[in-house]
């Protein structure tokens, strides 16, 4: 006995299994991660049954209404630390946490409740869940809907009549959306115009009393069509204020609710699984198109996605071209020697450098340096607002190709160097000038890798926040970077970032607790493009190299 | 025809080289340039870094003399700009004059028709915009000077004035006949005044300034006897604190936040026996003071409070000049100071830093006066032969290798600290600009992460590349890779609002899992052993790994359901609490365990994928060769694969603690971001890339914050560039070797 177990420690086979444990204690790792973040994100939209729970209080027994959000066991000890009673024999007591909403009622949105003081939970029928645009969800039976103090409808009736009356006021609250961000944005940003232009004469000695009086003429009739428009305004914000709808909340209290301020109403517990189903992708299609809504700890992300599209395609614009040049120069062009070793070891060490620091430099070099000359030079009348000298889209466009040039860079050498030289040589064998052997023959066969480089490169800069924070990112953008107005794209405008919306929202909002499904949808939705850019890039290369490797014989 | 085609032919040639050869410059510039541009990044860091570094400049400007008299100037004080400055002559005659020439722009003469002259000046707040004047007889009158920026066809001018803005009316003190000393200090809504008598009675009253700007009745007053006699007379900036001192060094120090109840502090001798005092001056925020004796030596003391929680004021630090001062200036926005000495030396020191920043005589004749500007940039000095105006380029005086990285004594601290505390509301801090929290900070979080990755990531490597299936290992591979490429912010994020509050629940179960993973797995692998042939044949070599999934989540689940019986009955249910009365081990939620294992998480793909790859090329010849002479797949493993592998290793292990330096996100929402100096695995810390993250942004262009930020930035690429191309370098030889064999 003793000596089988010697004999097997010394073959190393427990170390083997140490070994082996460890590669799947990673794995573990990995997939847990990715289906933690899966399932809390995926499940932030699926409308879960709203419960009436009768519970024990010092008071008597109460009714609570709201939705199970989690539940979870602490010990004995640490509960009766904070002042309850746990029942005999009980190790843990169980605690749920309730989302109750109604927050500009209750105080807060959610709620402890001790598992031992439930007497009963139920799910009637009848019970709303009402998505608003402030205060967060509410949840209530309706009693009654009215219009302009006048009820209309009650009992059964009122449900349907709410729904119908929901409808126009969505329909209300995009025609307002539309004048609001649309035309009056318009006007606004024309304005804002006209008031540079008549600076800039004045600087350039320019504001002769005839091209004042033009810019005046301007301003008149914007101003014109602007009063017109605000007038619409105020018909449609009357219009949308018309209707009223009466709730019963968990206290018994009864409520008052302007439609203005209802998005949508739900009775879930009357759903079946394909209505369920079918509001799941409803819900995750708001989430991805709408403006997010009360310090963005509810909403959408639609801003963000915009914003990291937008900041990622500028930045492909502009480390494709950089990444393949240096490439071609260090692998075609330049001698190679001592110099040209250094110079890859210094590239190549570049990933390494910490993100921040190209934040810092950034910040530093192309913010206030670049930026701030270039508002010297060809922005004056704006000063002292800067244009180009604060951070925005350019400069963080910027920042992260130069942080993700050693990724093209090395990608693209690798794909070079995998290229037989045979190949080459027949091409200028046959006559063909170096630069279109390269064109023609080199890049081709290389494309592969440098899609590859520039596909991880996106990766990363989709994902990359920390210098993001220093040049360009910002909790709330007034404005898309592109919009109607002309130049159409504004590349000096700060944008919304899925990576900064994650840290924003979870480490800097004033309500955490009920922003936490937000953030993990939002973390769900940039790991899913993150983890398929790198599939992508994987398999992109792997097939490059088993199509290499039949070159090779 | 033939001609024709043979010219558009070698027009074409001709084409073909241009472009050929357009290209080939085009690309080396453009690659040059991308080089260029990445090179940049140092010095452009450098570039900003560089001006603290730089030494102080003096440049002498003008010179110029104003007219006299019969009346004596009493106070000089220049404006904001460094344009005009103004004295205040004994006949109540205030003059403007310019800096540049010496022309006097602008004279008010103060009625003085019943109490003749003025006798002495004291000024109510730092920068001297408002003056308290003794008029002979017990009257004060305040008076304000103000500027205002005109343009006046096109051209800027200064217009100076004087106002009253407590009234144009002297106010008369009661109790004293005759000042022979006054302080005043204005603070956020009261002015304190202090006047002392021939006689030794001193006064003490206290005016609500609230609203009315109008001086009342006064709030509240109190008479005391000085005893001795008394040369200085000094409030602090929020006139809790007075000091009463003679020229021997003795000062006596008195409670004044509520004159109702002046309360005697207590008595200190600021100097030995037999030195006098030259000067006595409160620095900026009134914590401290500076002493300057006859033999040039200041002293700075400063408001501490000892173990009783009595105040008192220590010694803090000391400079030298040569010879005894003629004018010590503290400077109004920094904790510095200028002075000169008797030899026409101008010295210029700052406390925080201990730095005697300049030196070098530029000054003739006797010094009768001096004053700094408010920015402290220009120095007008007053002396027998006329007035001399000094340029003084003095931006970042705060830093010095020591305030750094050495242990600093602050302000109202007891003891030297490391501490990092770059702003506050308020105008009078002290910045404390110490690397040594962050430094710390930064190391302590690679330090833990390094604990977590180095084993999980080797072993891992190990097993991948000599063991492994190559059909699991296609698999395996990249799924680890993957995990490189998550965005930290969503690593940082499940770290601090995840993984923090469930860690904080099983402090004891995810310890205790660090013990309970390896045993248990020997366990099984023990267990193994006895199983029947036919079950452990049916898995095929290199799947071990995939038997042990479920093993591991079984024994994870397993101890974190254990756990808690365990916690009950070793550790009266609460191990949280358990740490703190035996140990005195307080828990931080978001704490250097929980970075350590995030960041732990993001550094595992680095090391793991070099690794794997240098344990994976070793030649197969030499393990082959190991076999063949019949050492075990473990010992080969060992004594050829590792032996030969491990430089490759170690720059895998020099890569993750690079990575792990500058990690942001994690660490920013991972930990409580407070810069303390504590190694242990329950607290917090801050990290260098963190404080550039929450700082930066906030920091205003060229200040000395900024450029400290930077420093900073600087310092982690230059420690990460190092580690990278060390590893680099070494990979890179391996790989020459590897070739060879």
């Amino acid at each position: 006995m003793k000596s089988k177990f010697t004999n097997w420690w010394q073959s190393g086979s427990p170390w083997i299994w140490l070994n082996a444990g460890a590669v799947s204690a990673s794995i573990i790792v990995v997939f847990g991660l990715l289906l933690l973040i899966a399932m809390r994100g995926m499940g932030h939209f699926w409308p879960a049954d709203i419960q009436q729970i009768e519970y024990q209080t010092e008071d008597g027994v109460k009714r609570i209404i709201g939705e199970h959000i989690s539940t979870e066991f602490i010990g004995r000890i640490r509960y009766e630390e904070s002042g309850g009673k746990a029942p005999e024999g009980a190790l843990e007591v169980e605690r749920r946490l309730i989302k109750t909403g109604n927050r500009e009622i209750l105080g807060t949105d959610f709620r402890w409740l001790d598992a031992q003081h439930i007497k009963s939970t139920d799910a009637p029928k009848h019970l709303a869940v009402i998505e608003r645009e402030e205060w967060g969800n509410f949840y209530g039976y309706l009693n009654t809907v009215s219009e302009q103090q006048q009820v209309v409808a009650t009992g059964g009736a009122a449900w349907s009549e709410l729904l119908k009356r929901i409808e126009r006021v969505r329909d209300l609250r995009a025609e307002i959306h539309t004048l609001e961000r649309g035309e009056i944005g318009a006007i606004n940003y024309s304005l804002e115009r006209l008031r540079l232009k008549r600076k800039m004469l004045a600087l350039e000695g320019d504001d002769t009393p005839d091209n004042l009086a033009a810019i005046s003429g301007e301003e008149k009739v914007l101003d014109q069509r602007y009063q017109h428009l605000r007038k619409q305004l105020l018909v449609l914000k009357t219009e949308i204020n018309r209707d009223q709808a009466s709730f019963e909340v968990m206290d018994g209290r009864v409520v008052n609710i302007s439609l203005a301020n209802i998005i949508s109403a739900l009775q879930p517990n009357s759903m079946g699984v394909a209505d369920k189903l079918f509001q799941y992708f409803h819900n995750f299609k708001n989430f991805m198109l709408d403006d997010p809504r009360e310090a963005n700890t509810e909403g959408g992300v639609f801003p963000a996605i915009f914003g990291t599209v937008m900041m990622v395609l500028l930045m492909s614009i502009l480390v494709t071209p950089m990444g393949v040049i240096a490439a071609l120069y260090l692998r075609e062009y330049a001698r190679q020697g001592t110099m040209i070793r250094i110079i890859r070891i210094a590239v190549n060490n570049l990933a390494g450098v910490p993100s921040i620091v190209y934040g810092v430099f950034g910040l530093g070099f192309f913010v206030y340096f670049l930026g701030g000359n270039i508002d010297r030079l060809f922005f004056p009348e704006a000063a002292p607002a800067p244009v180009f000298g604060t951070p925005g889209l350019l400069w963080a466009s910027l920042t992260l190709s130069l942080l993700t040039l050693p990724v093209v860079i090395v990608s693209t050498e690798e794909g070079l160097a995998r290229i037989p030289s045979a190949l080459r040589e027949g091409s200028l064998a046959l006559g063909a000038t170096k630069f279109e052997t390269i064109w023609k023959v080199v890049l081709p066969m290389a494309s592969p890798a440098i899609m590859t480089g520039l596909i991880l490169a996106i990766a990363r800069a989709a994902g990359e926040v920390a210098p993001l924070m220093l040049v360009g990112v910002v909790k709330l953008a007034p404005e898309l970077p592109l919009d109607e107005n002309f130049p159409f794209m504004h590349v000096e405008r700060k944008f919304m970032h899925l990576g900064f919306h994650i840290y924003d929202v979870g480490f800097q909002s004033p309500n955490v607790e009920a922003a936490r499904p937000l953030v993990y949808a939002t973390a769900f939705l940039l790991v899913m493009v993150i983890v398929l850019l790198n599939i992508t890039a994987i398999m992109l290369r792997n097939r490059l190299r088993e199509k290499f490797k039949a070159f090779e014989h | 025809m033939n001609e024709s085609i043979r010219k558009a032919h070698s027009w074409q040639q001709r084409k073909r080289a241009l472009i050929d050869n357009g290209a080939r410059y085009a690309i080396g510039l453009g690659g040059a340039g991308i080089i260029f541009a990445v090179v940049l990044i140092f010095f452009y860091l450098l570039w900003v870094v560089l001006p603290i570094f730089k030494p102080v400049e003096v440049q002498p400007q003008t010179r110029f003399e104003l007219p006299t008299g019969d009346a004596v100037d009493r106070y000089l004080v220049m404006e904001e700009g460094g344009e005009l400055a103004a004295r205040i002559l004994s006949s109540g005659d205030i003059q403007f004059f310019s800096l540049a020439d010496g022309q006097i722009v602008h004279q008010e003469a103060i009625d003085l028709p019943e109490y003749g002259s003025v006798i002495d000046v004291v000024r109510l707040d730092r920068e001297g915009r408002q003056l308290a004047l003794v008029l002979d007889n017990t009257r004060v009158l305040f008076v304000e000077l103000k500027y205002r920026v005109n343009f006046h066809e096109g051209k800027r001018e200064l217009i100076a004035s004087v106002a009253f803005p407590y009234g144009e009316e002297p106010l008369a003190l009661n109790y004293i006949d005759h000042i022979t000393r006054l302080a005043v200090q204005r603070s956020s809504d009261r002015l304190l005044l202090a006047a002392l008598d021939s006689d030794g009675e001193l006064l003490l009253q206290s005016y609500d300034v609230g609203d009315d700007e109008e001086l009342s009745e006064p709030e509240n007053e109190s008479l005391i006897t000085a005893e001795g006699s008394v040369d200085y007379m000094l409030f602090d900036a929020n006139a809790d604190w007075f000091y009463l001192a003679d020229r021997s060094g003795a000062v006596v120090q008195y409670s004044v936040s509520d004159l109702e109840d002046v309360k005697l502090i207590g008595h200190i001798r600021l100097l030995p026996p037999e030195r006098h005092l030259t000067h006595l001056t409160m620095l900026l925020g009134g914590v401290s003071m500076l002493a300057a004796d006859d033999t040039g030596k200041i002293t700075q003391w400063s408001l501490q409070r000892d173990d009783k929680n009595q105040y008192g004021l220590r010694e803090v630090r000391s400079f030298q000049s040569d010879s005894p001062l003629v004018s010590l200036m503290p400077e109004h926005r920094r904790k510095g100071m200028a002075a000169i000495n008797e030899k026409g030396e101008l010295l210029i020191f700052y406390t925080t830093s201990e730095r005697n920043l300049f030196m070098e005589k530029l000054i003739d004749g006797n010094v009768t006066r001096a004053v700094l500007s408010s920015r402290a940039d220009r120095l007008l000095v007053e002396t027998s032969q006329g007035y001399q105006v000094l340029h003084i380029d003095n931006d970042y005086p705060e830093l010095s290798w020591h305030a750094l990285w050495g242990q600093v004594m602050y302000e109202g601290y007891n003891e030297p600290q490391y501490s990092w505390q770059s702003s506050a509301a308020n105008n009078d801090f002290e910045p404390k600009f110490s690397f040594m929290p962050l430094a710390f900070g930064t190391l302590k979080a690679a330090f833990y992460a390094m604990i977590v990755a180095v084993p999980l990531a080797i072993m891992g490597a190990l097993y991948t590349a000599y063991f492994m299936s190559p059909k699991m290992r296609g698999w395996v591979k990249p799924s680890i890779e993957i995990m490189g490429a998550l965005p930290t912010a969503i690593l940082g994020f499940l770290a601090g609002l995840w993984f923090a509050p469930y860690v904080e629940e099983h402090l004891l179960a995810v310890m205790a899992l660090a013990f309970i993973f390896p045993i248990g797995l020997m366990l099984f692998a023990w267990f193994w052993t006895y199983l029947p042939g036919s079950v452990r044949h049916h898995i095929p070599e290199g799947w071990h790994a995939a038997v042990l999934i479920p093993v591991i989540l079984f024994i994870g689940w397993a101890t974190l359901v254990i756990a808690p019986y365990i916690e009950l009955v070793i550790f009266d249910g609460n191990i949280r609490g358990w740490m703190l009365h035996e140990f005195d081990i307080g828990y931080d939620q978001r704490n250097a365990m929980v970075v350590g294992i995030a960041m732990g998480l993001a550094v595992i793909p680095s090391i793991f994928s070099i690794s794997e790859d240098a344990i994976f090329s070793v030649p197969k010849h030499l393990v082959n060769g190991s076999l063949a002479l019949g050492a075990t797949t473990w010992q080969t493993l060992m004594r050829v694969v590792l032996l030969t592998a491990s430089p490759g290793i170690f720059s895998a292990v020099m890569i993750g603690f690079g990575r792990a330096i500058g990690e942001t996100m994690i660490v920013l929402m991972a930990t409580g971001n407070t810069p303390l100096m504590d190694a242990s695995m329950f607290q917090g810390m801050r990290t260098l890339s963190a404080n550039i993250a929450v700082e930066l942004p906030e920091s205003e262009l060229g200040s000395t914050h900024y450029r400290i930020l930077f420093l900073a930035a600087l310092v982690l690429f230059m420690v990460t560039f190092v580690f990278n191309t060390a590893a680099e370098v070494i990979r890179q030889r391996l790989r020459k070797r590897y070739g060879s064999l």
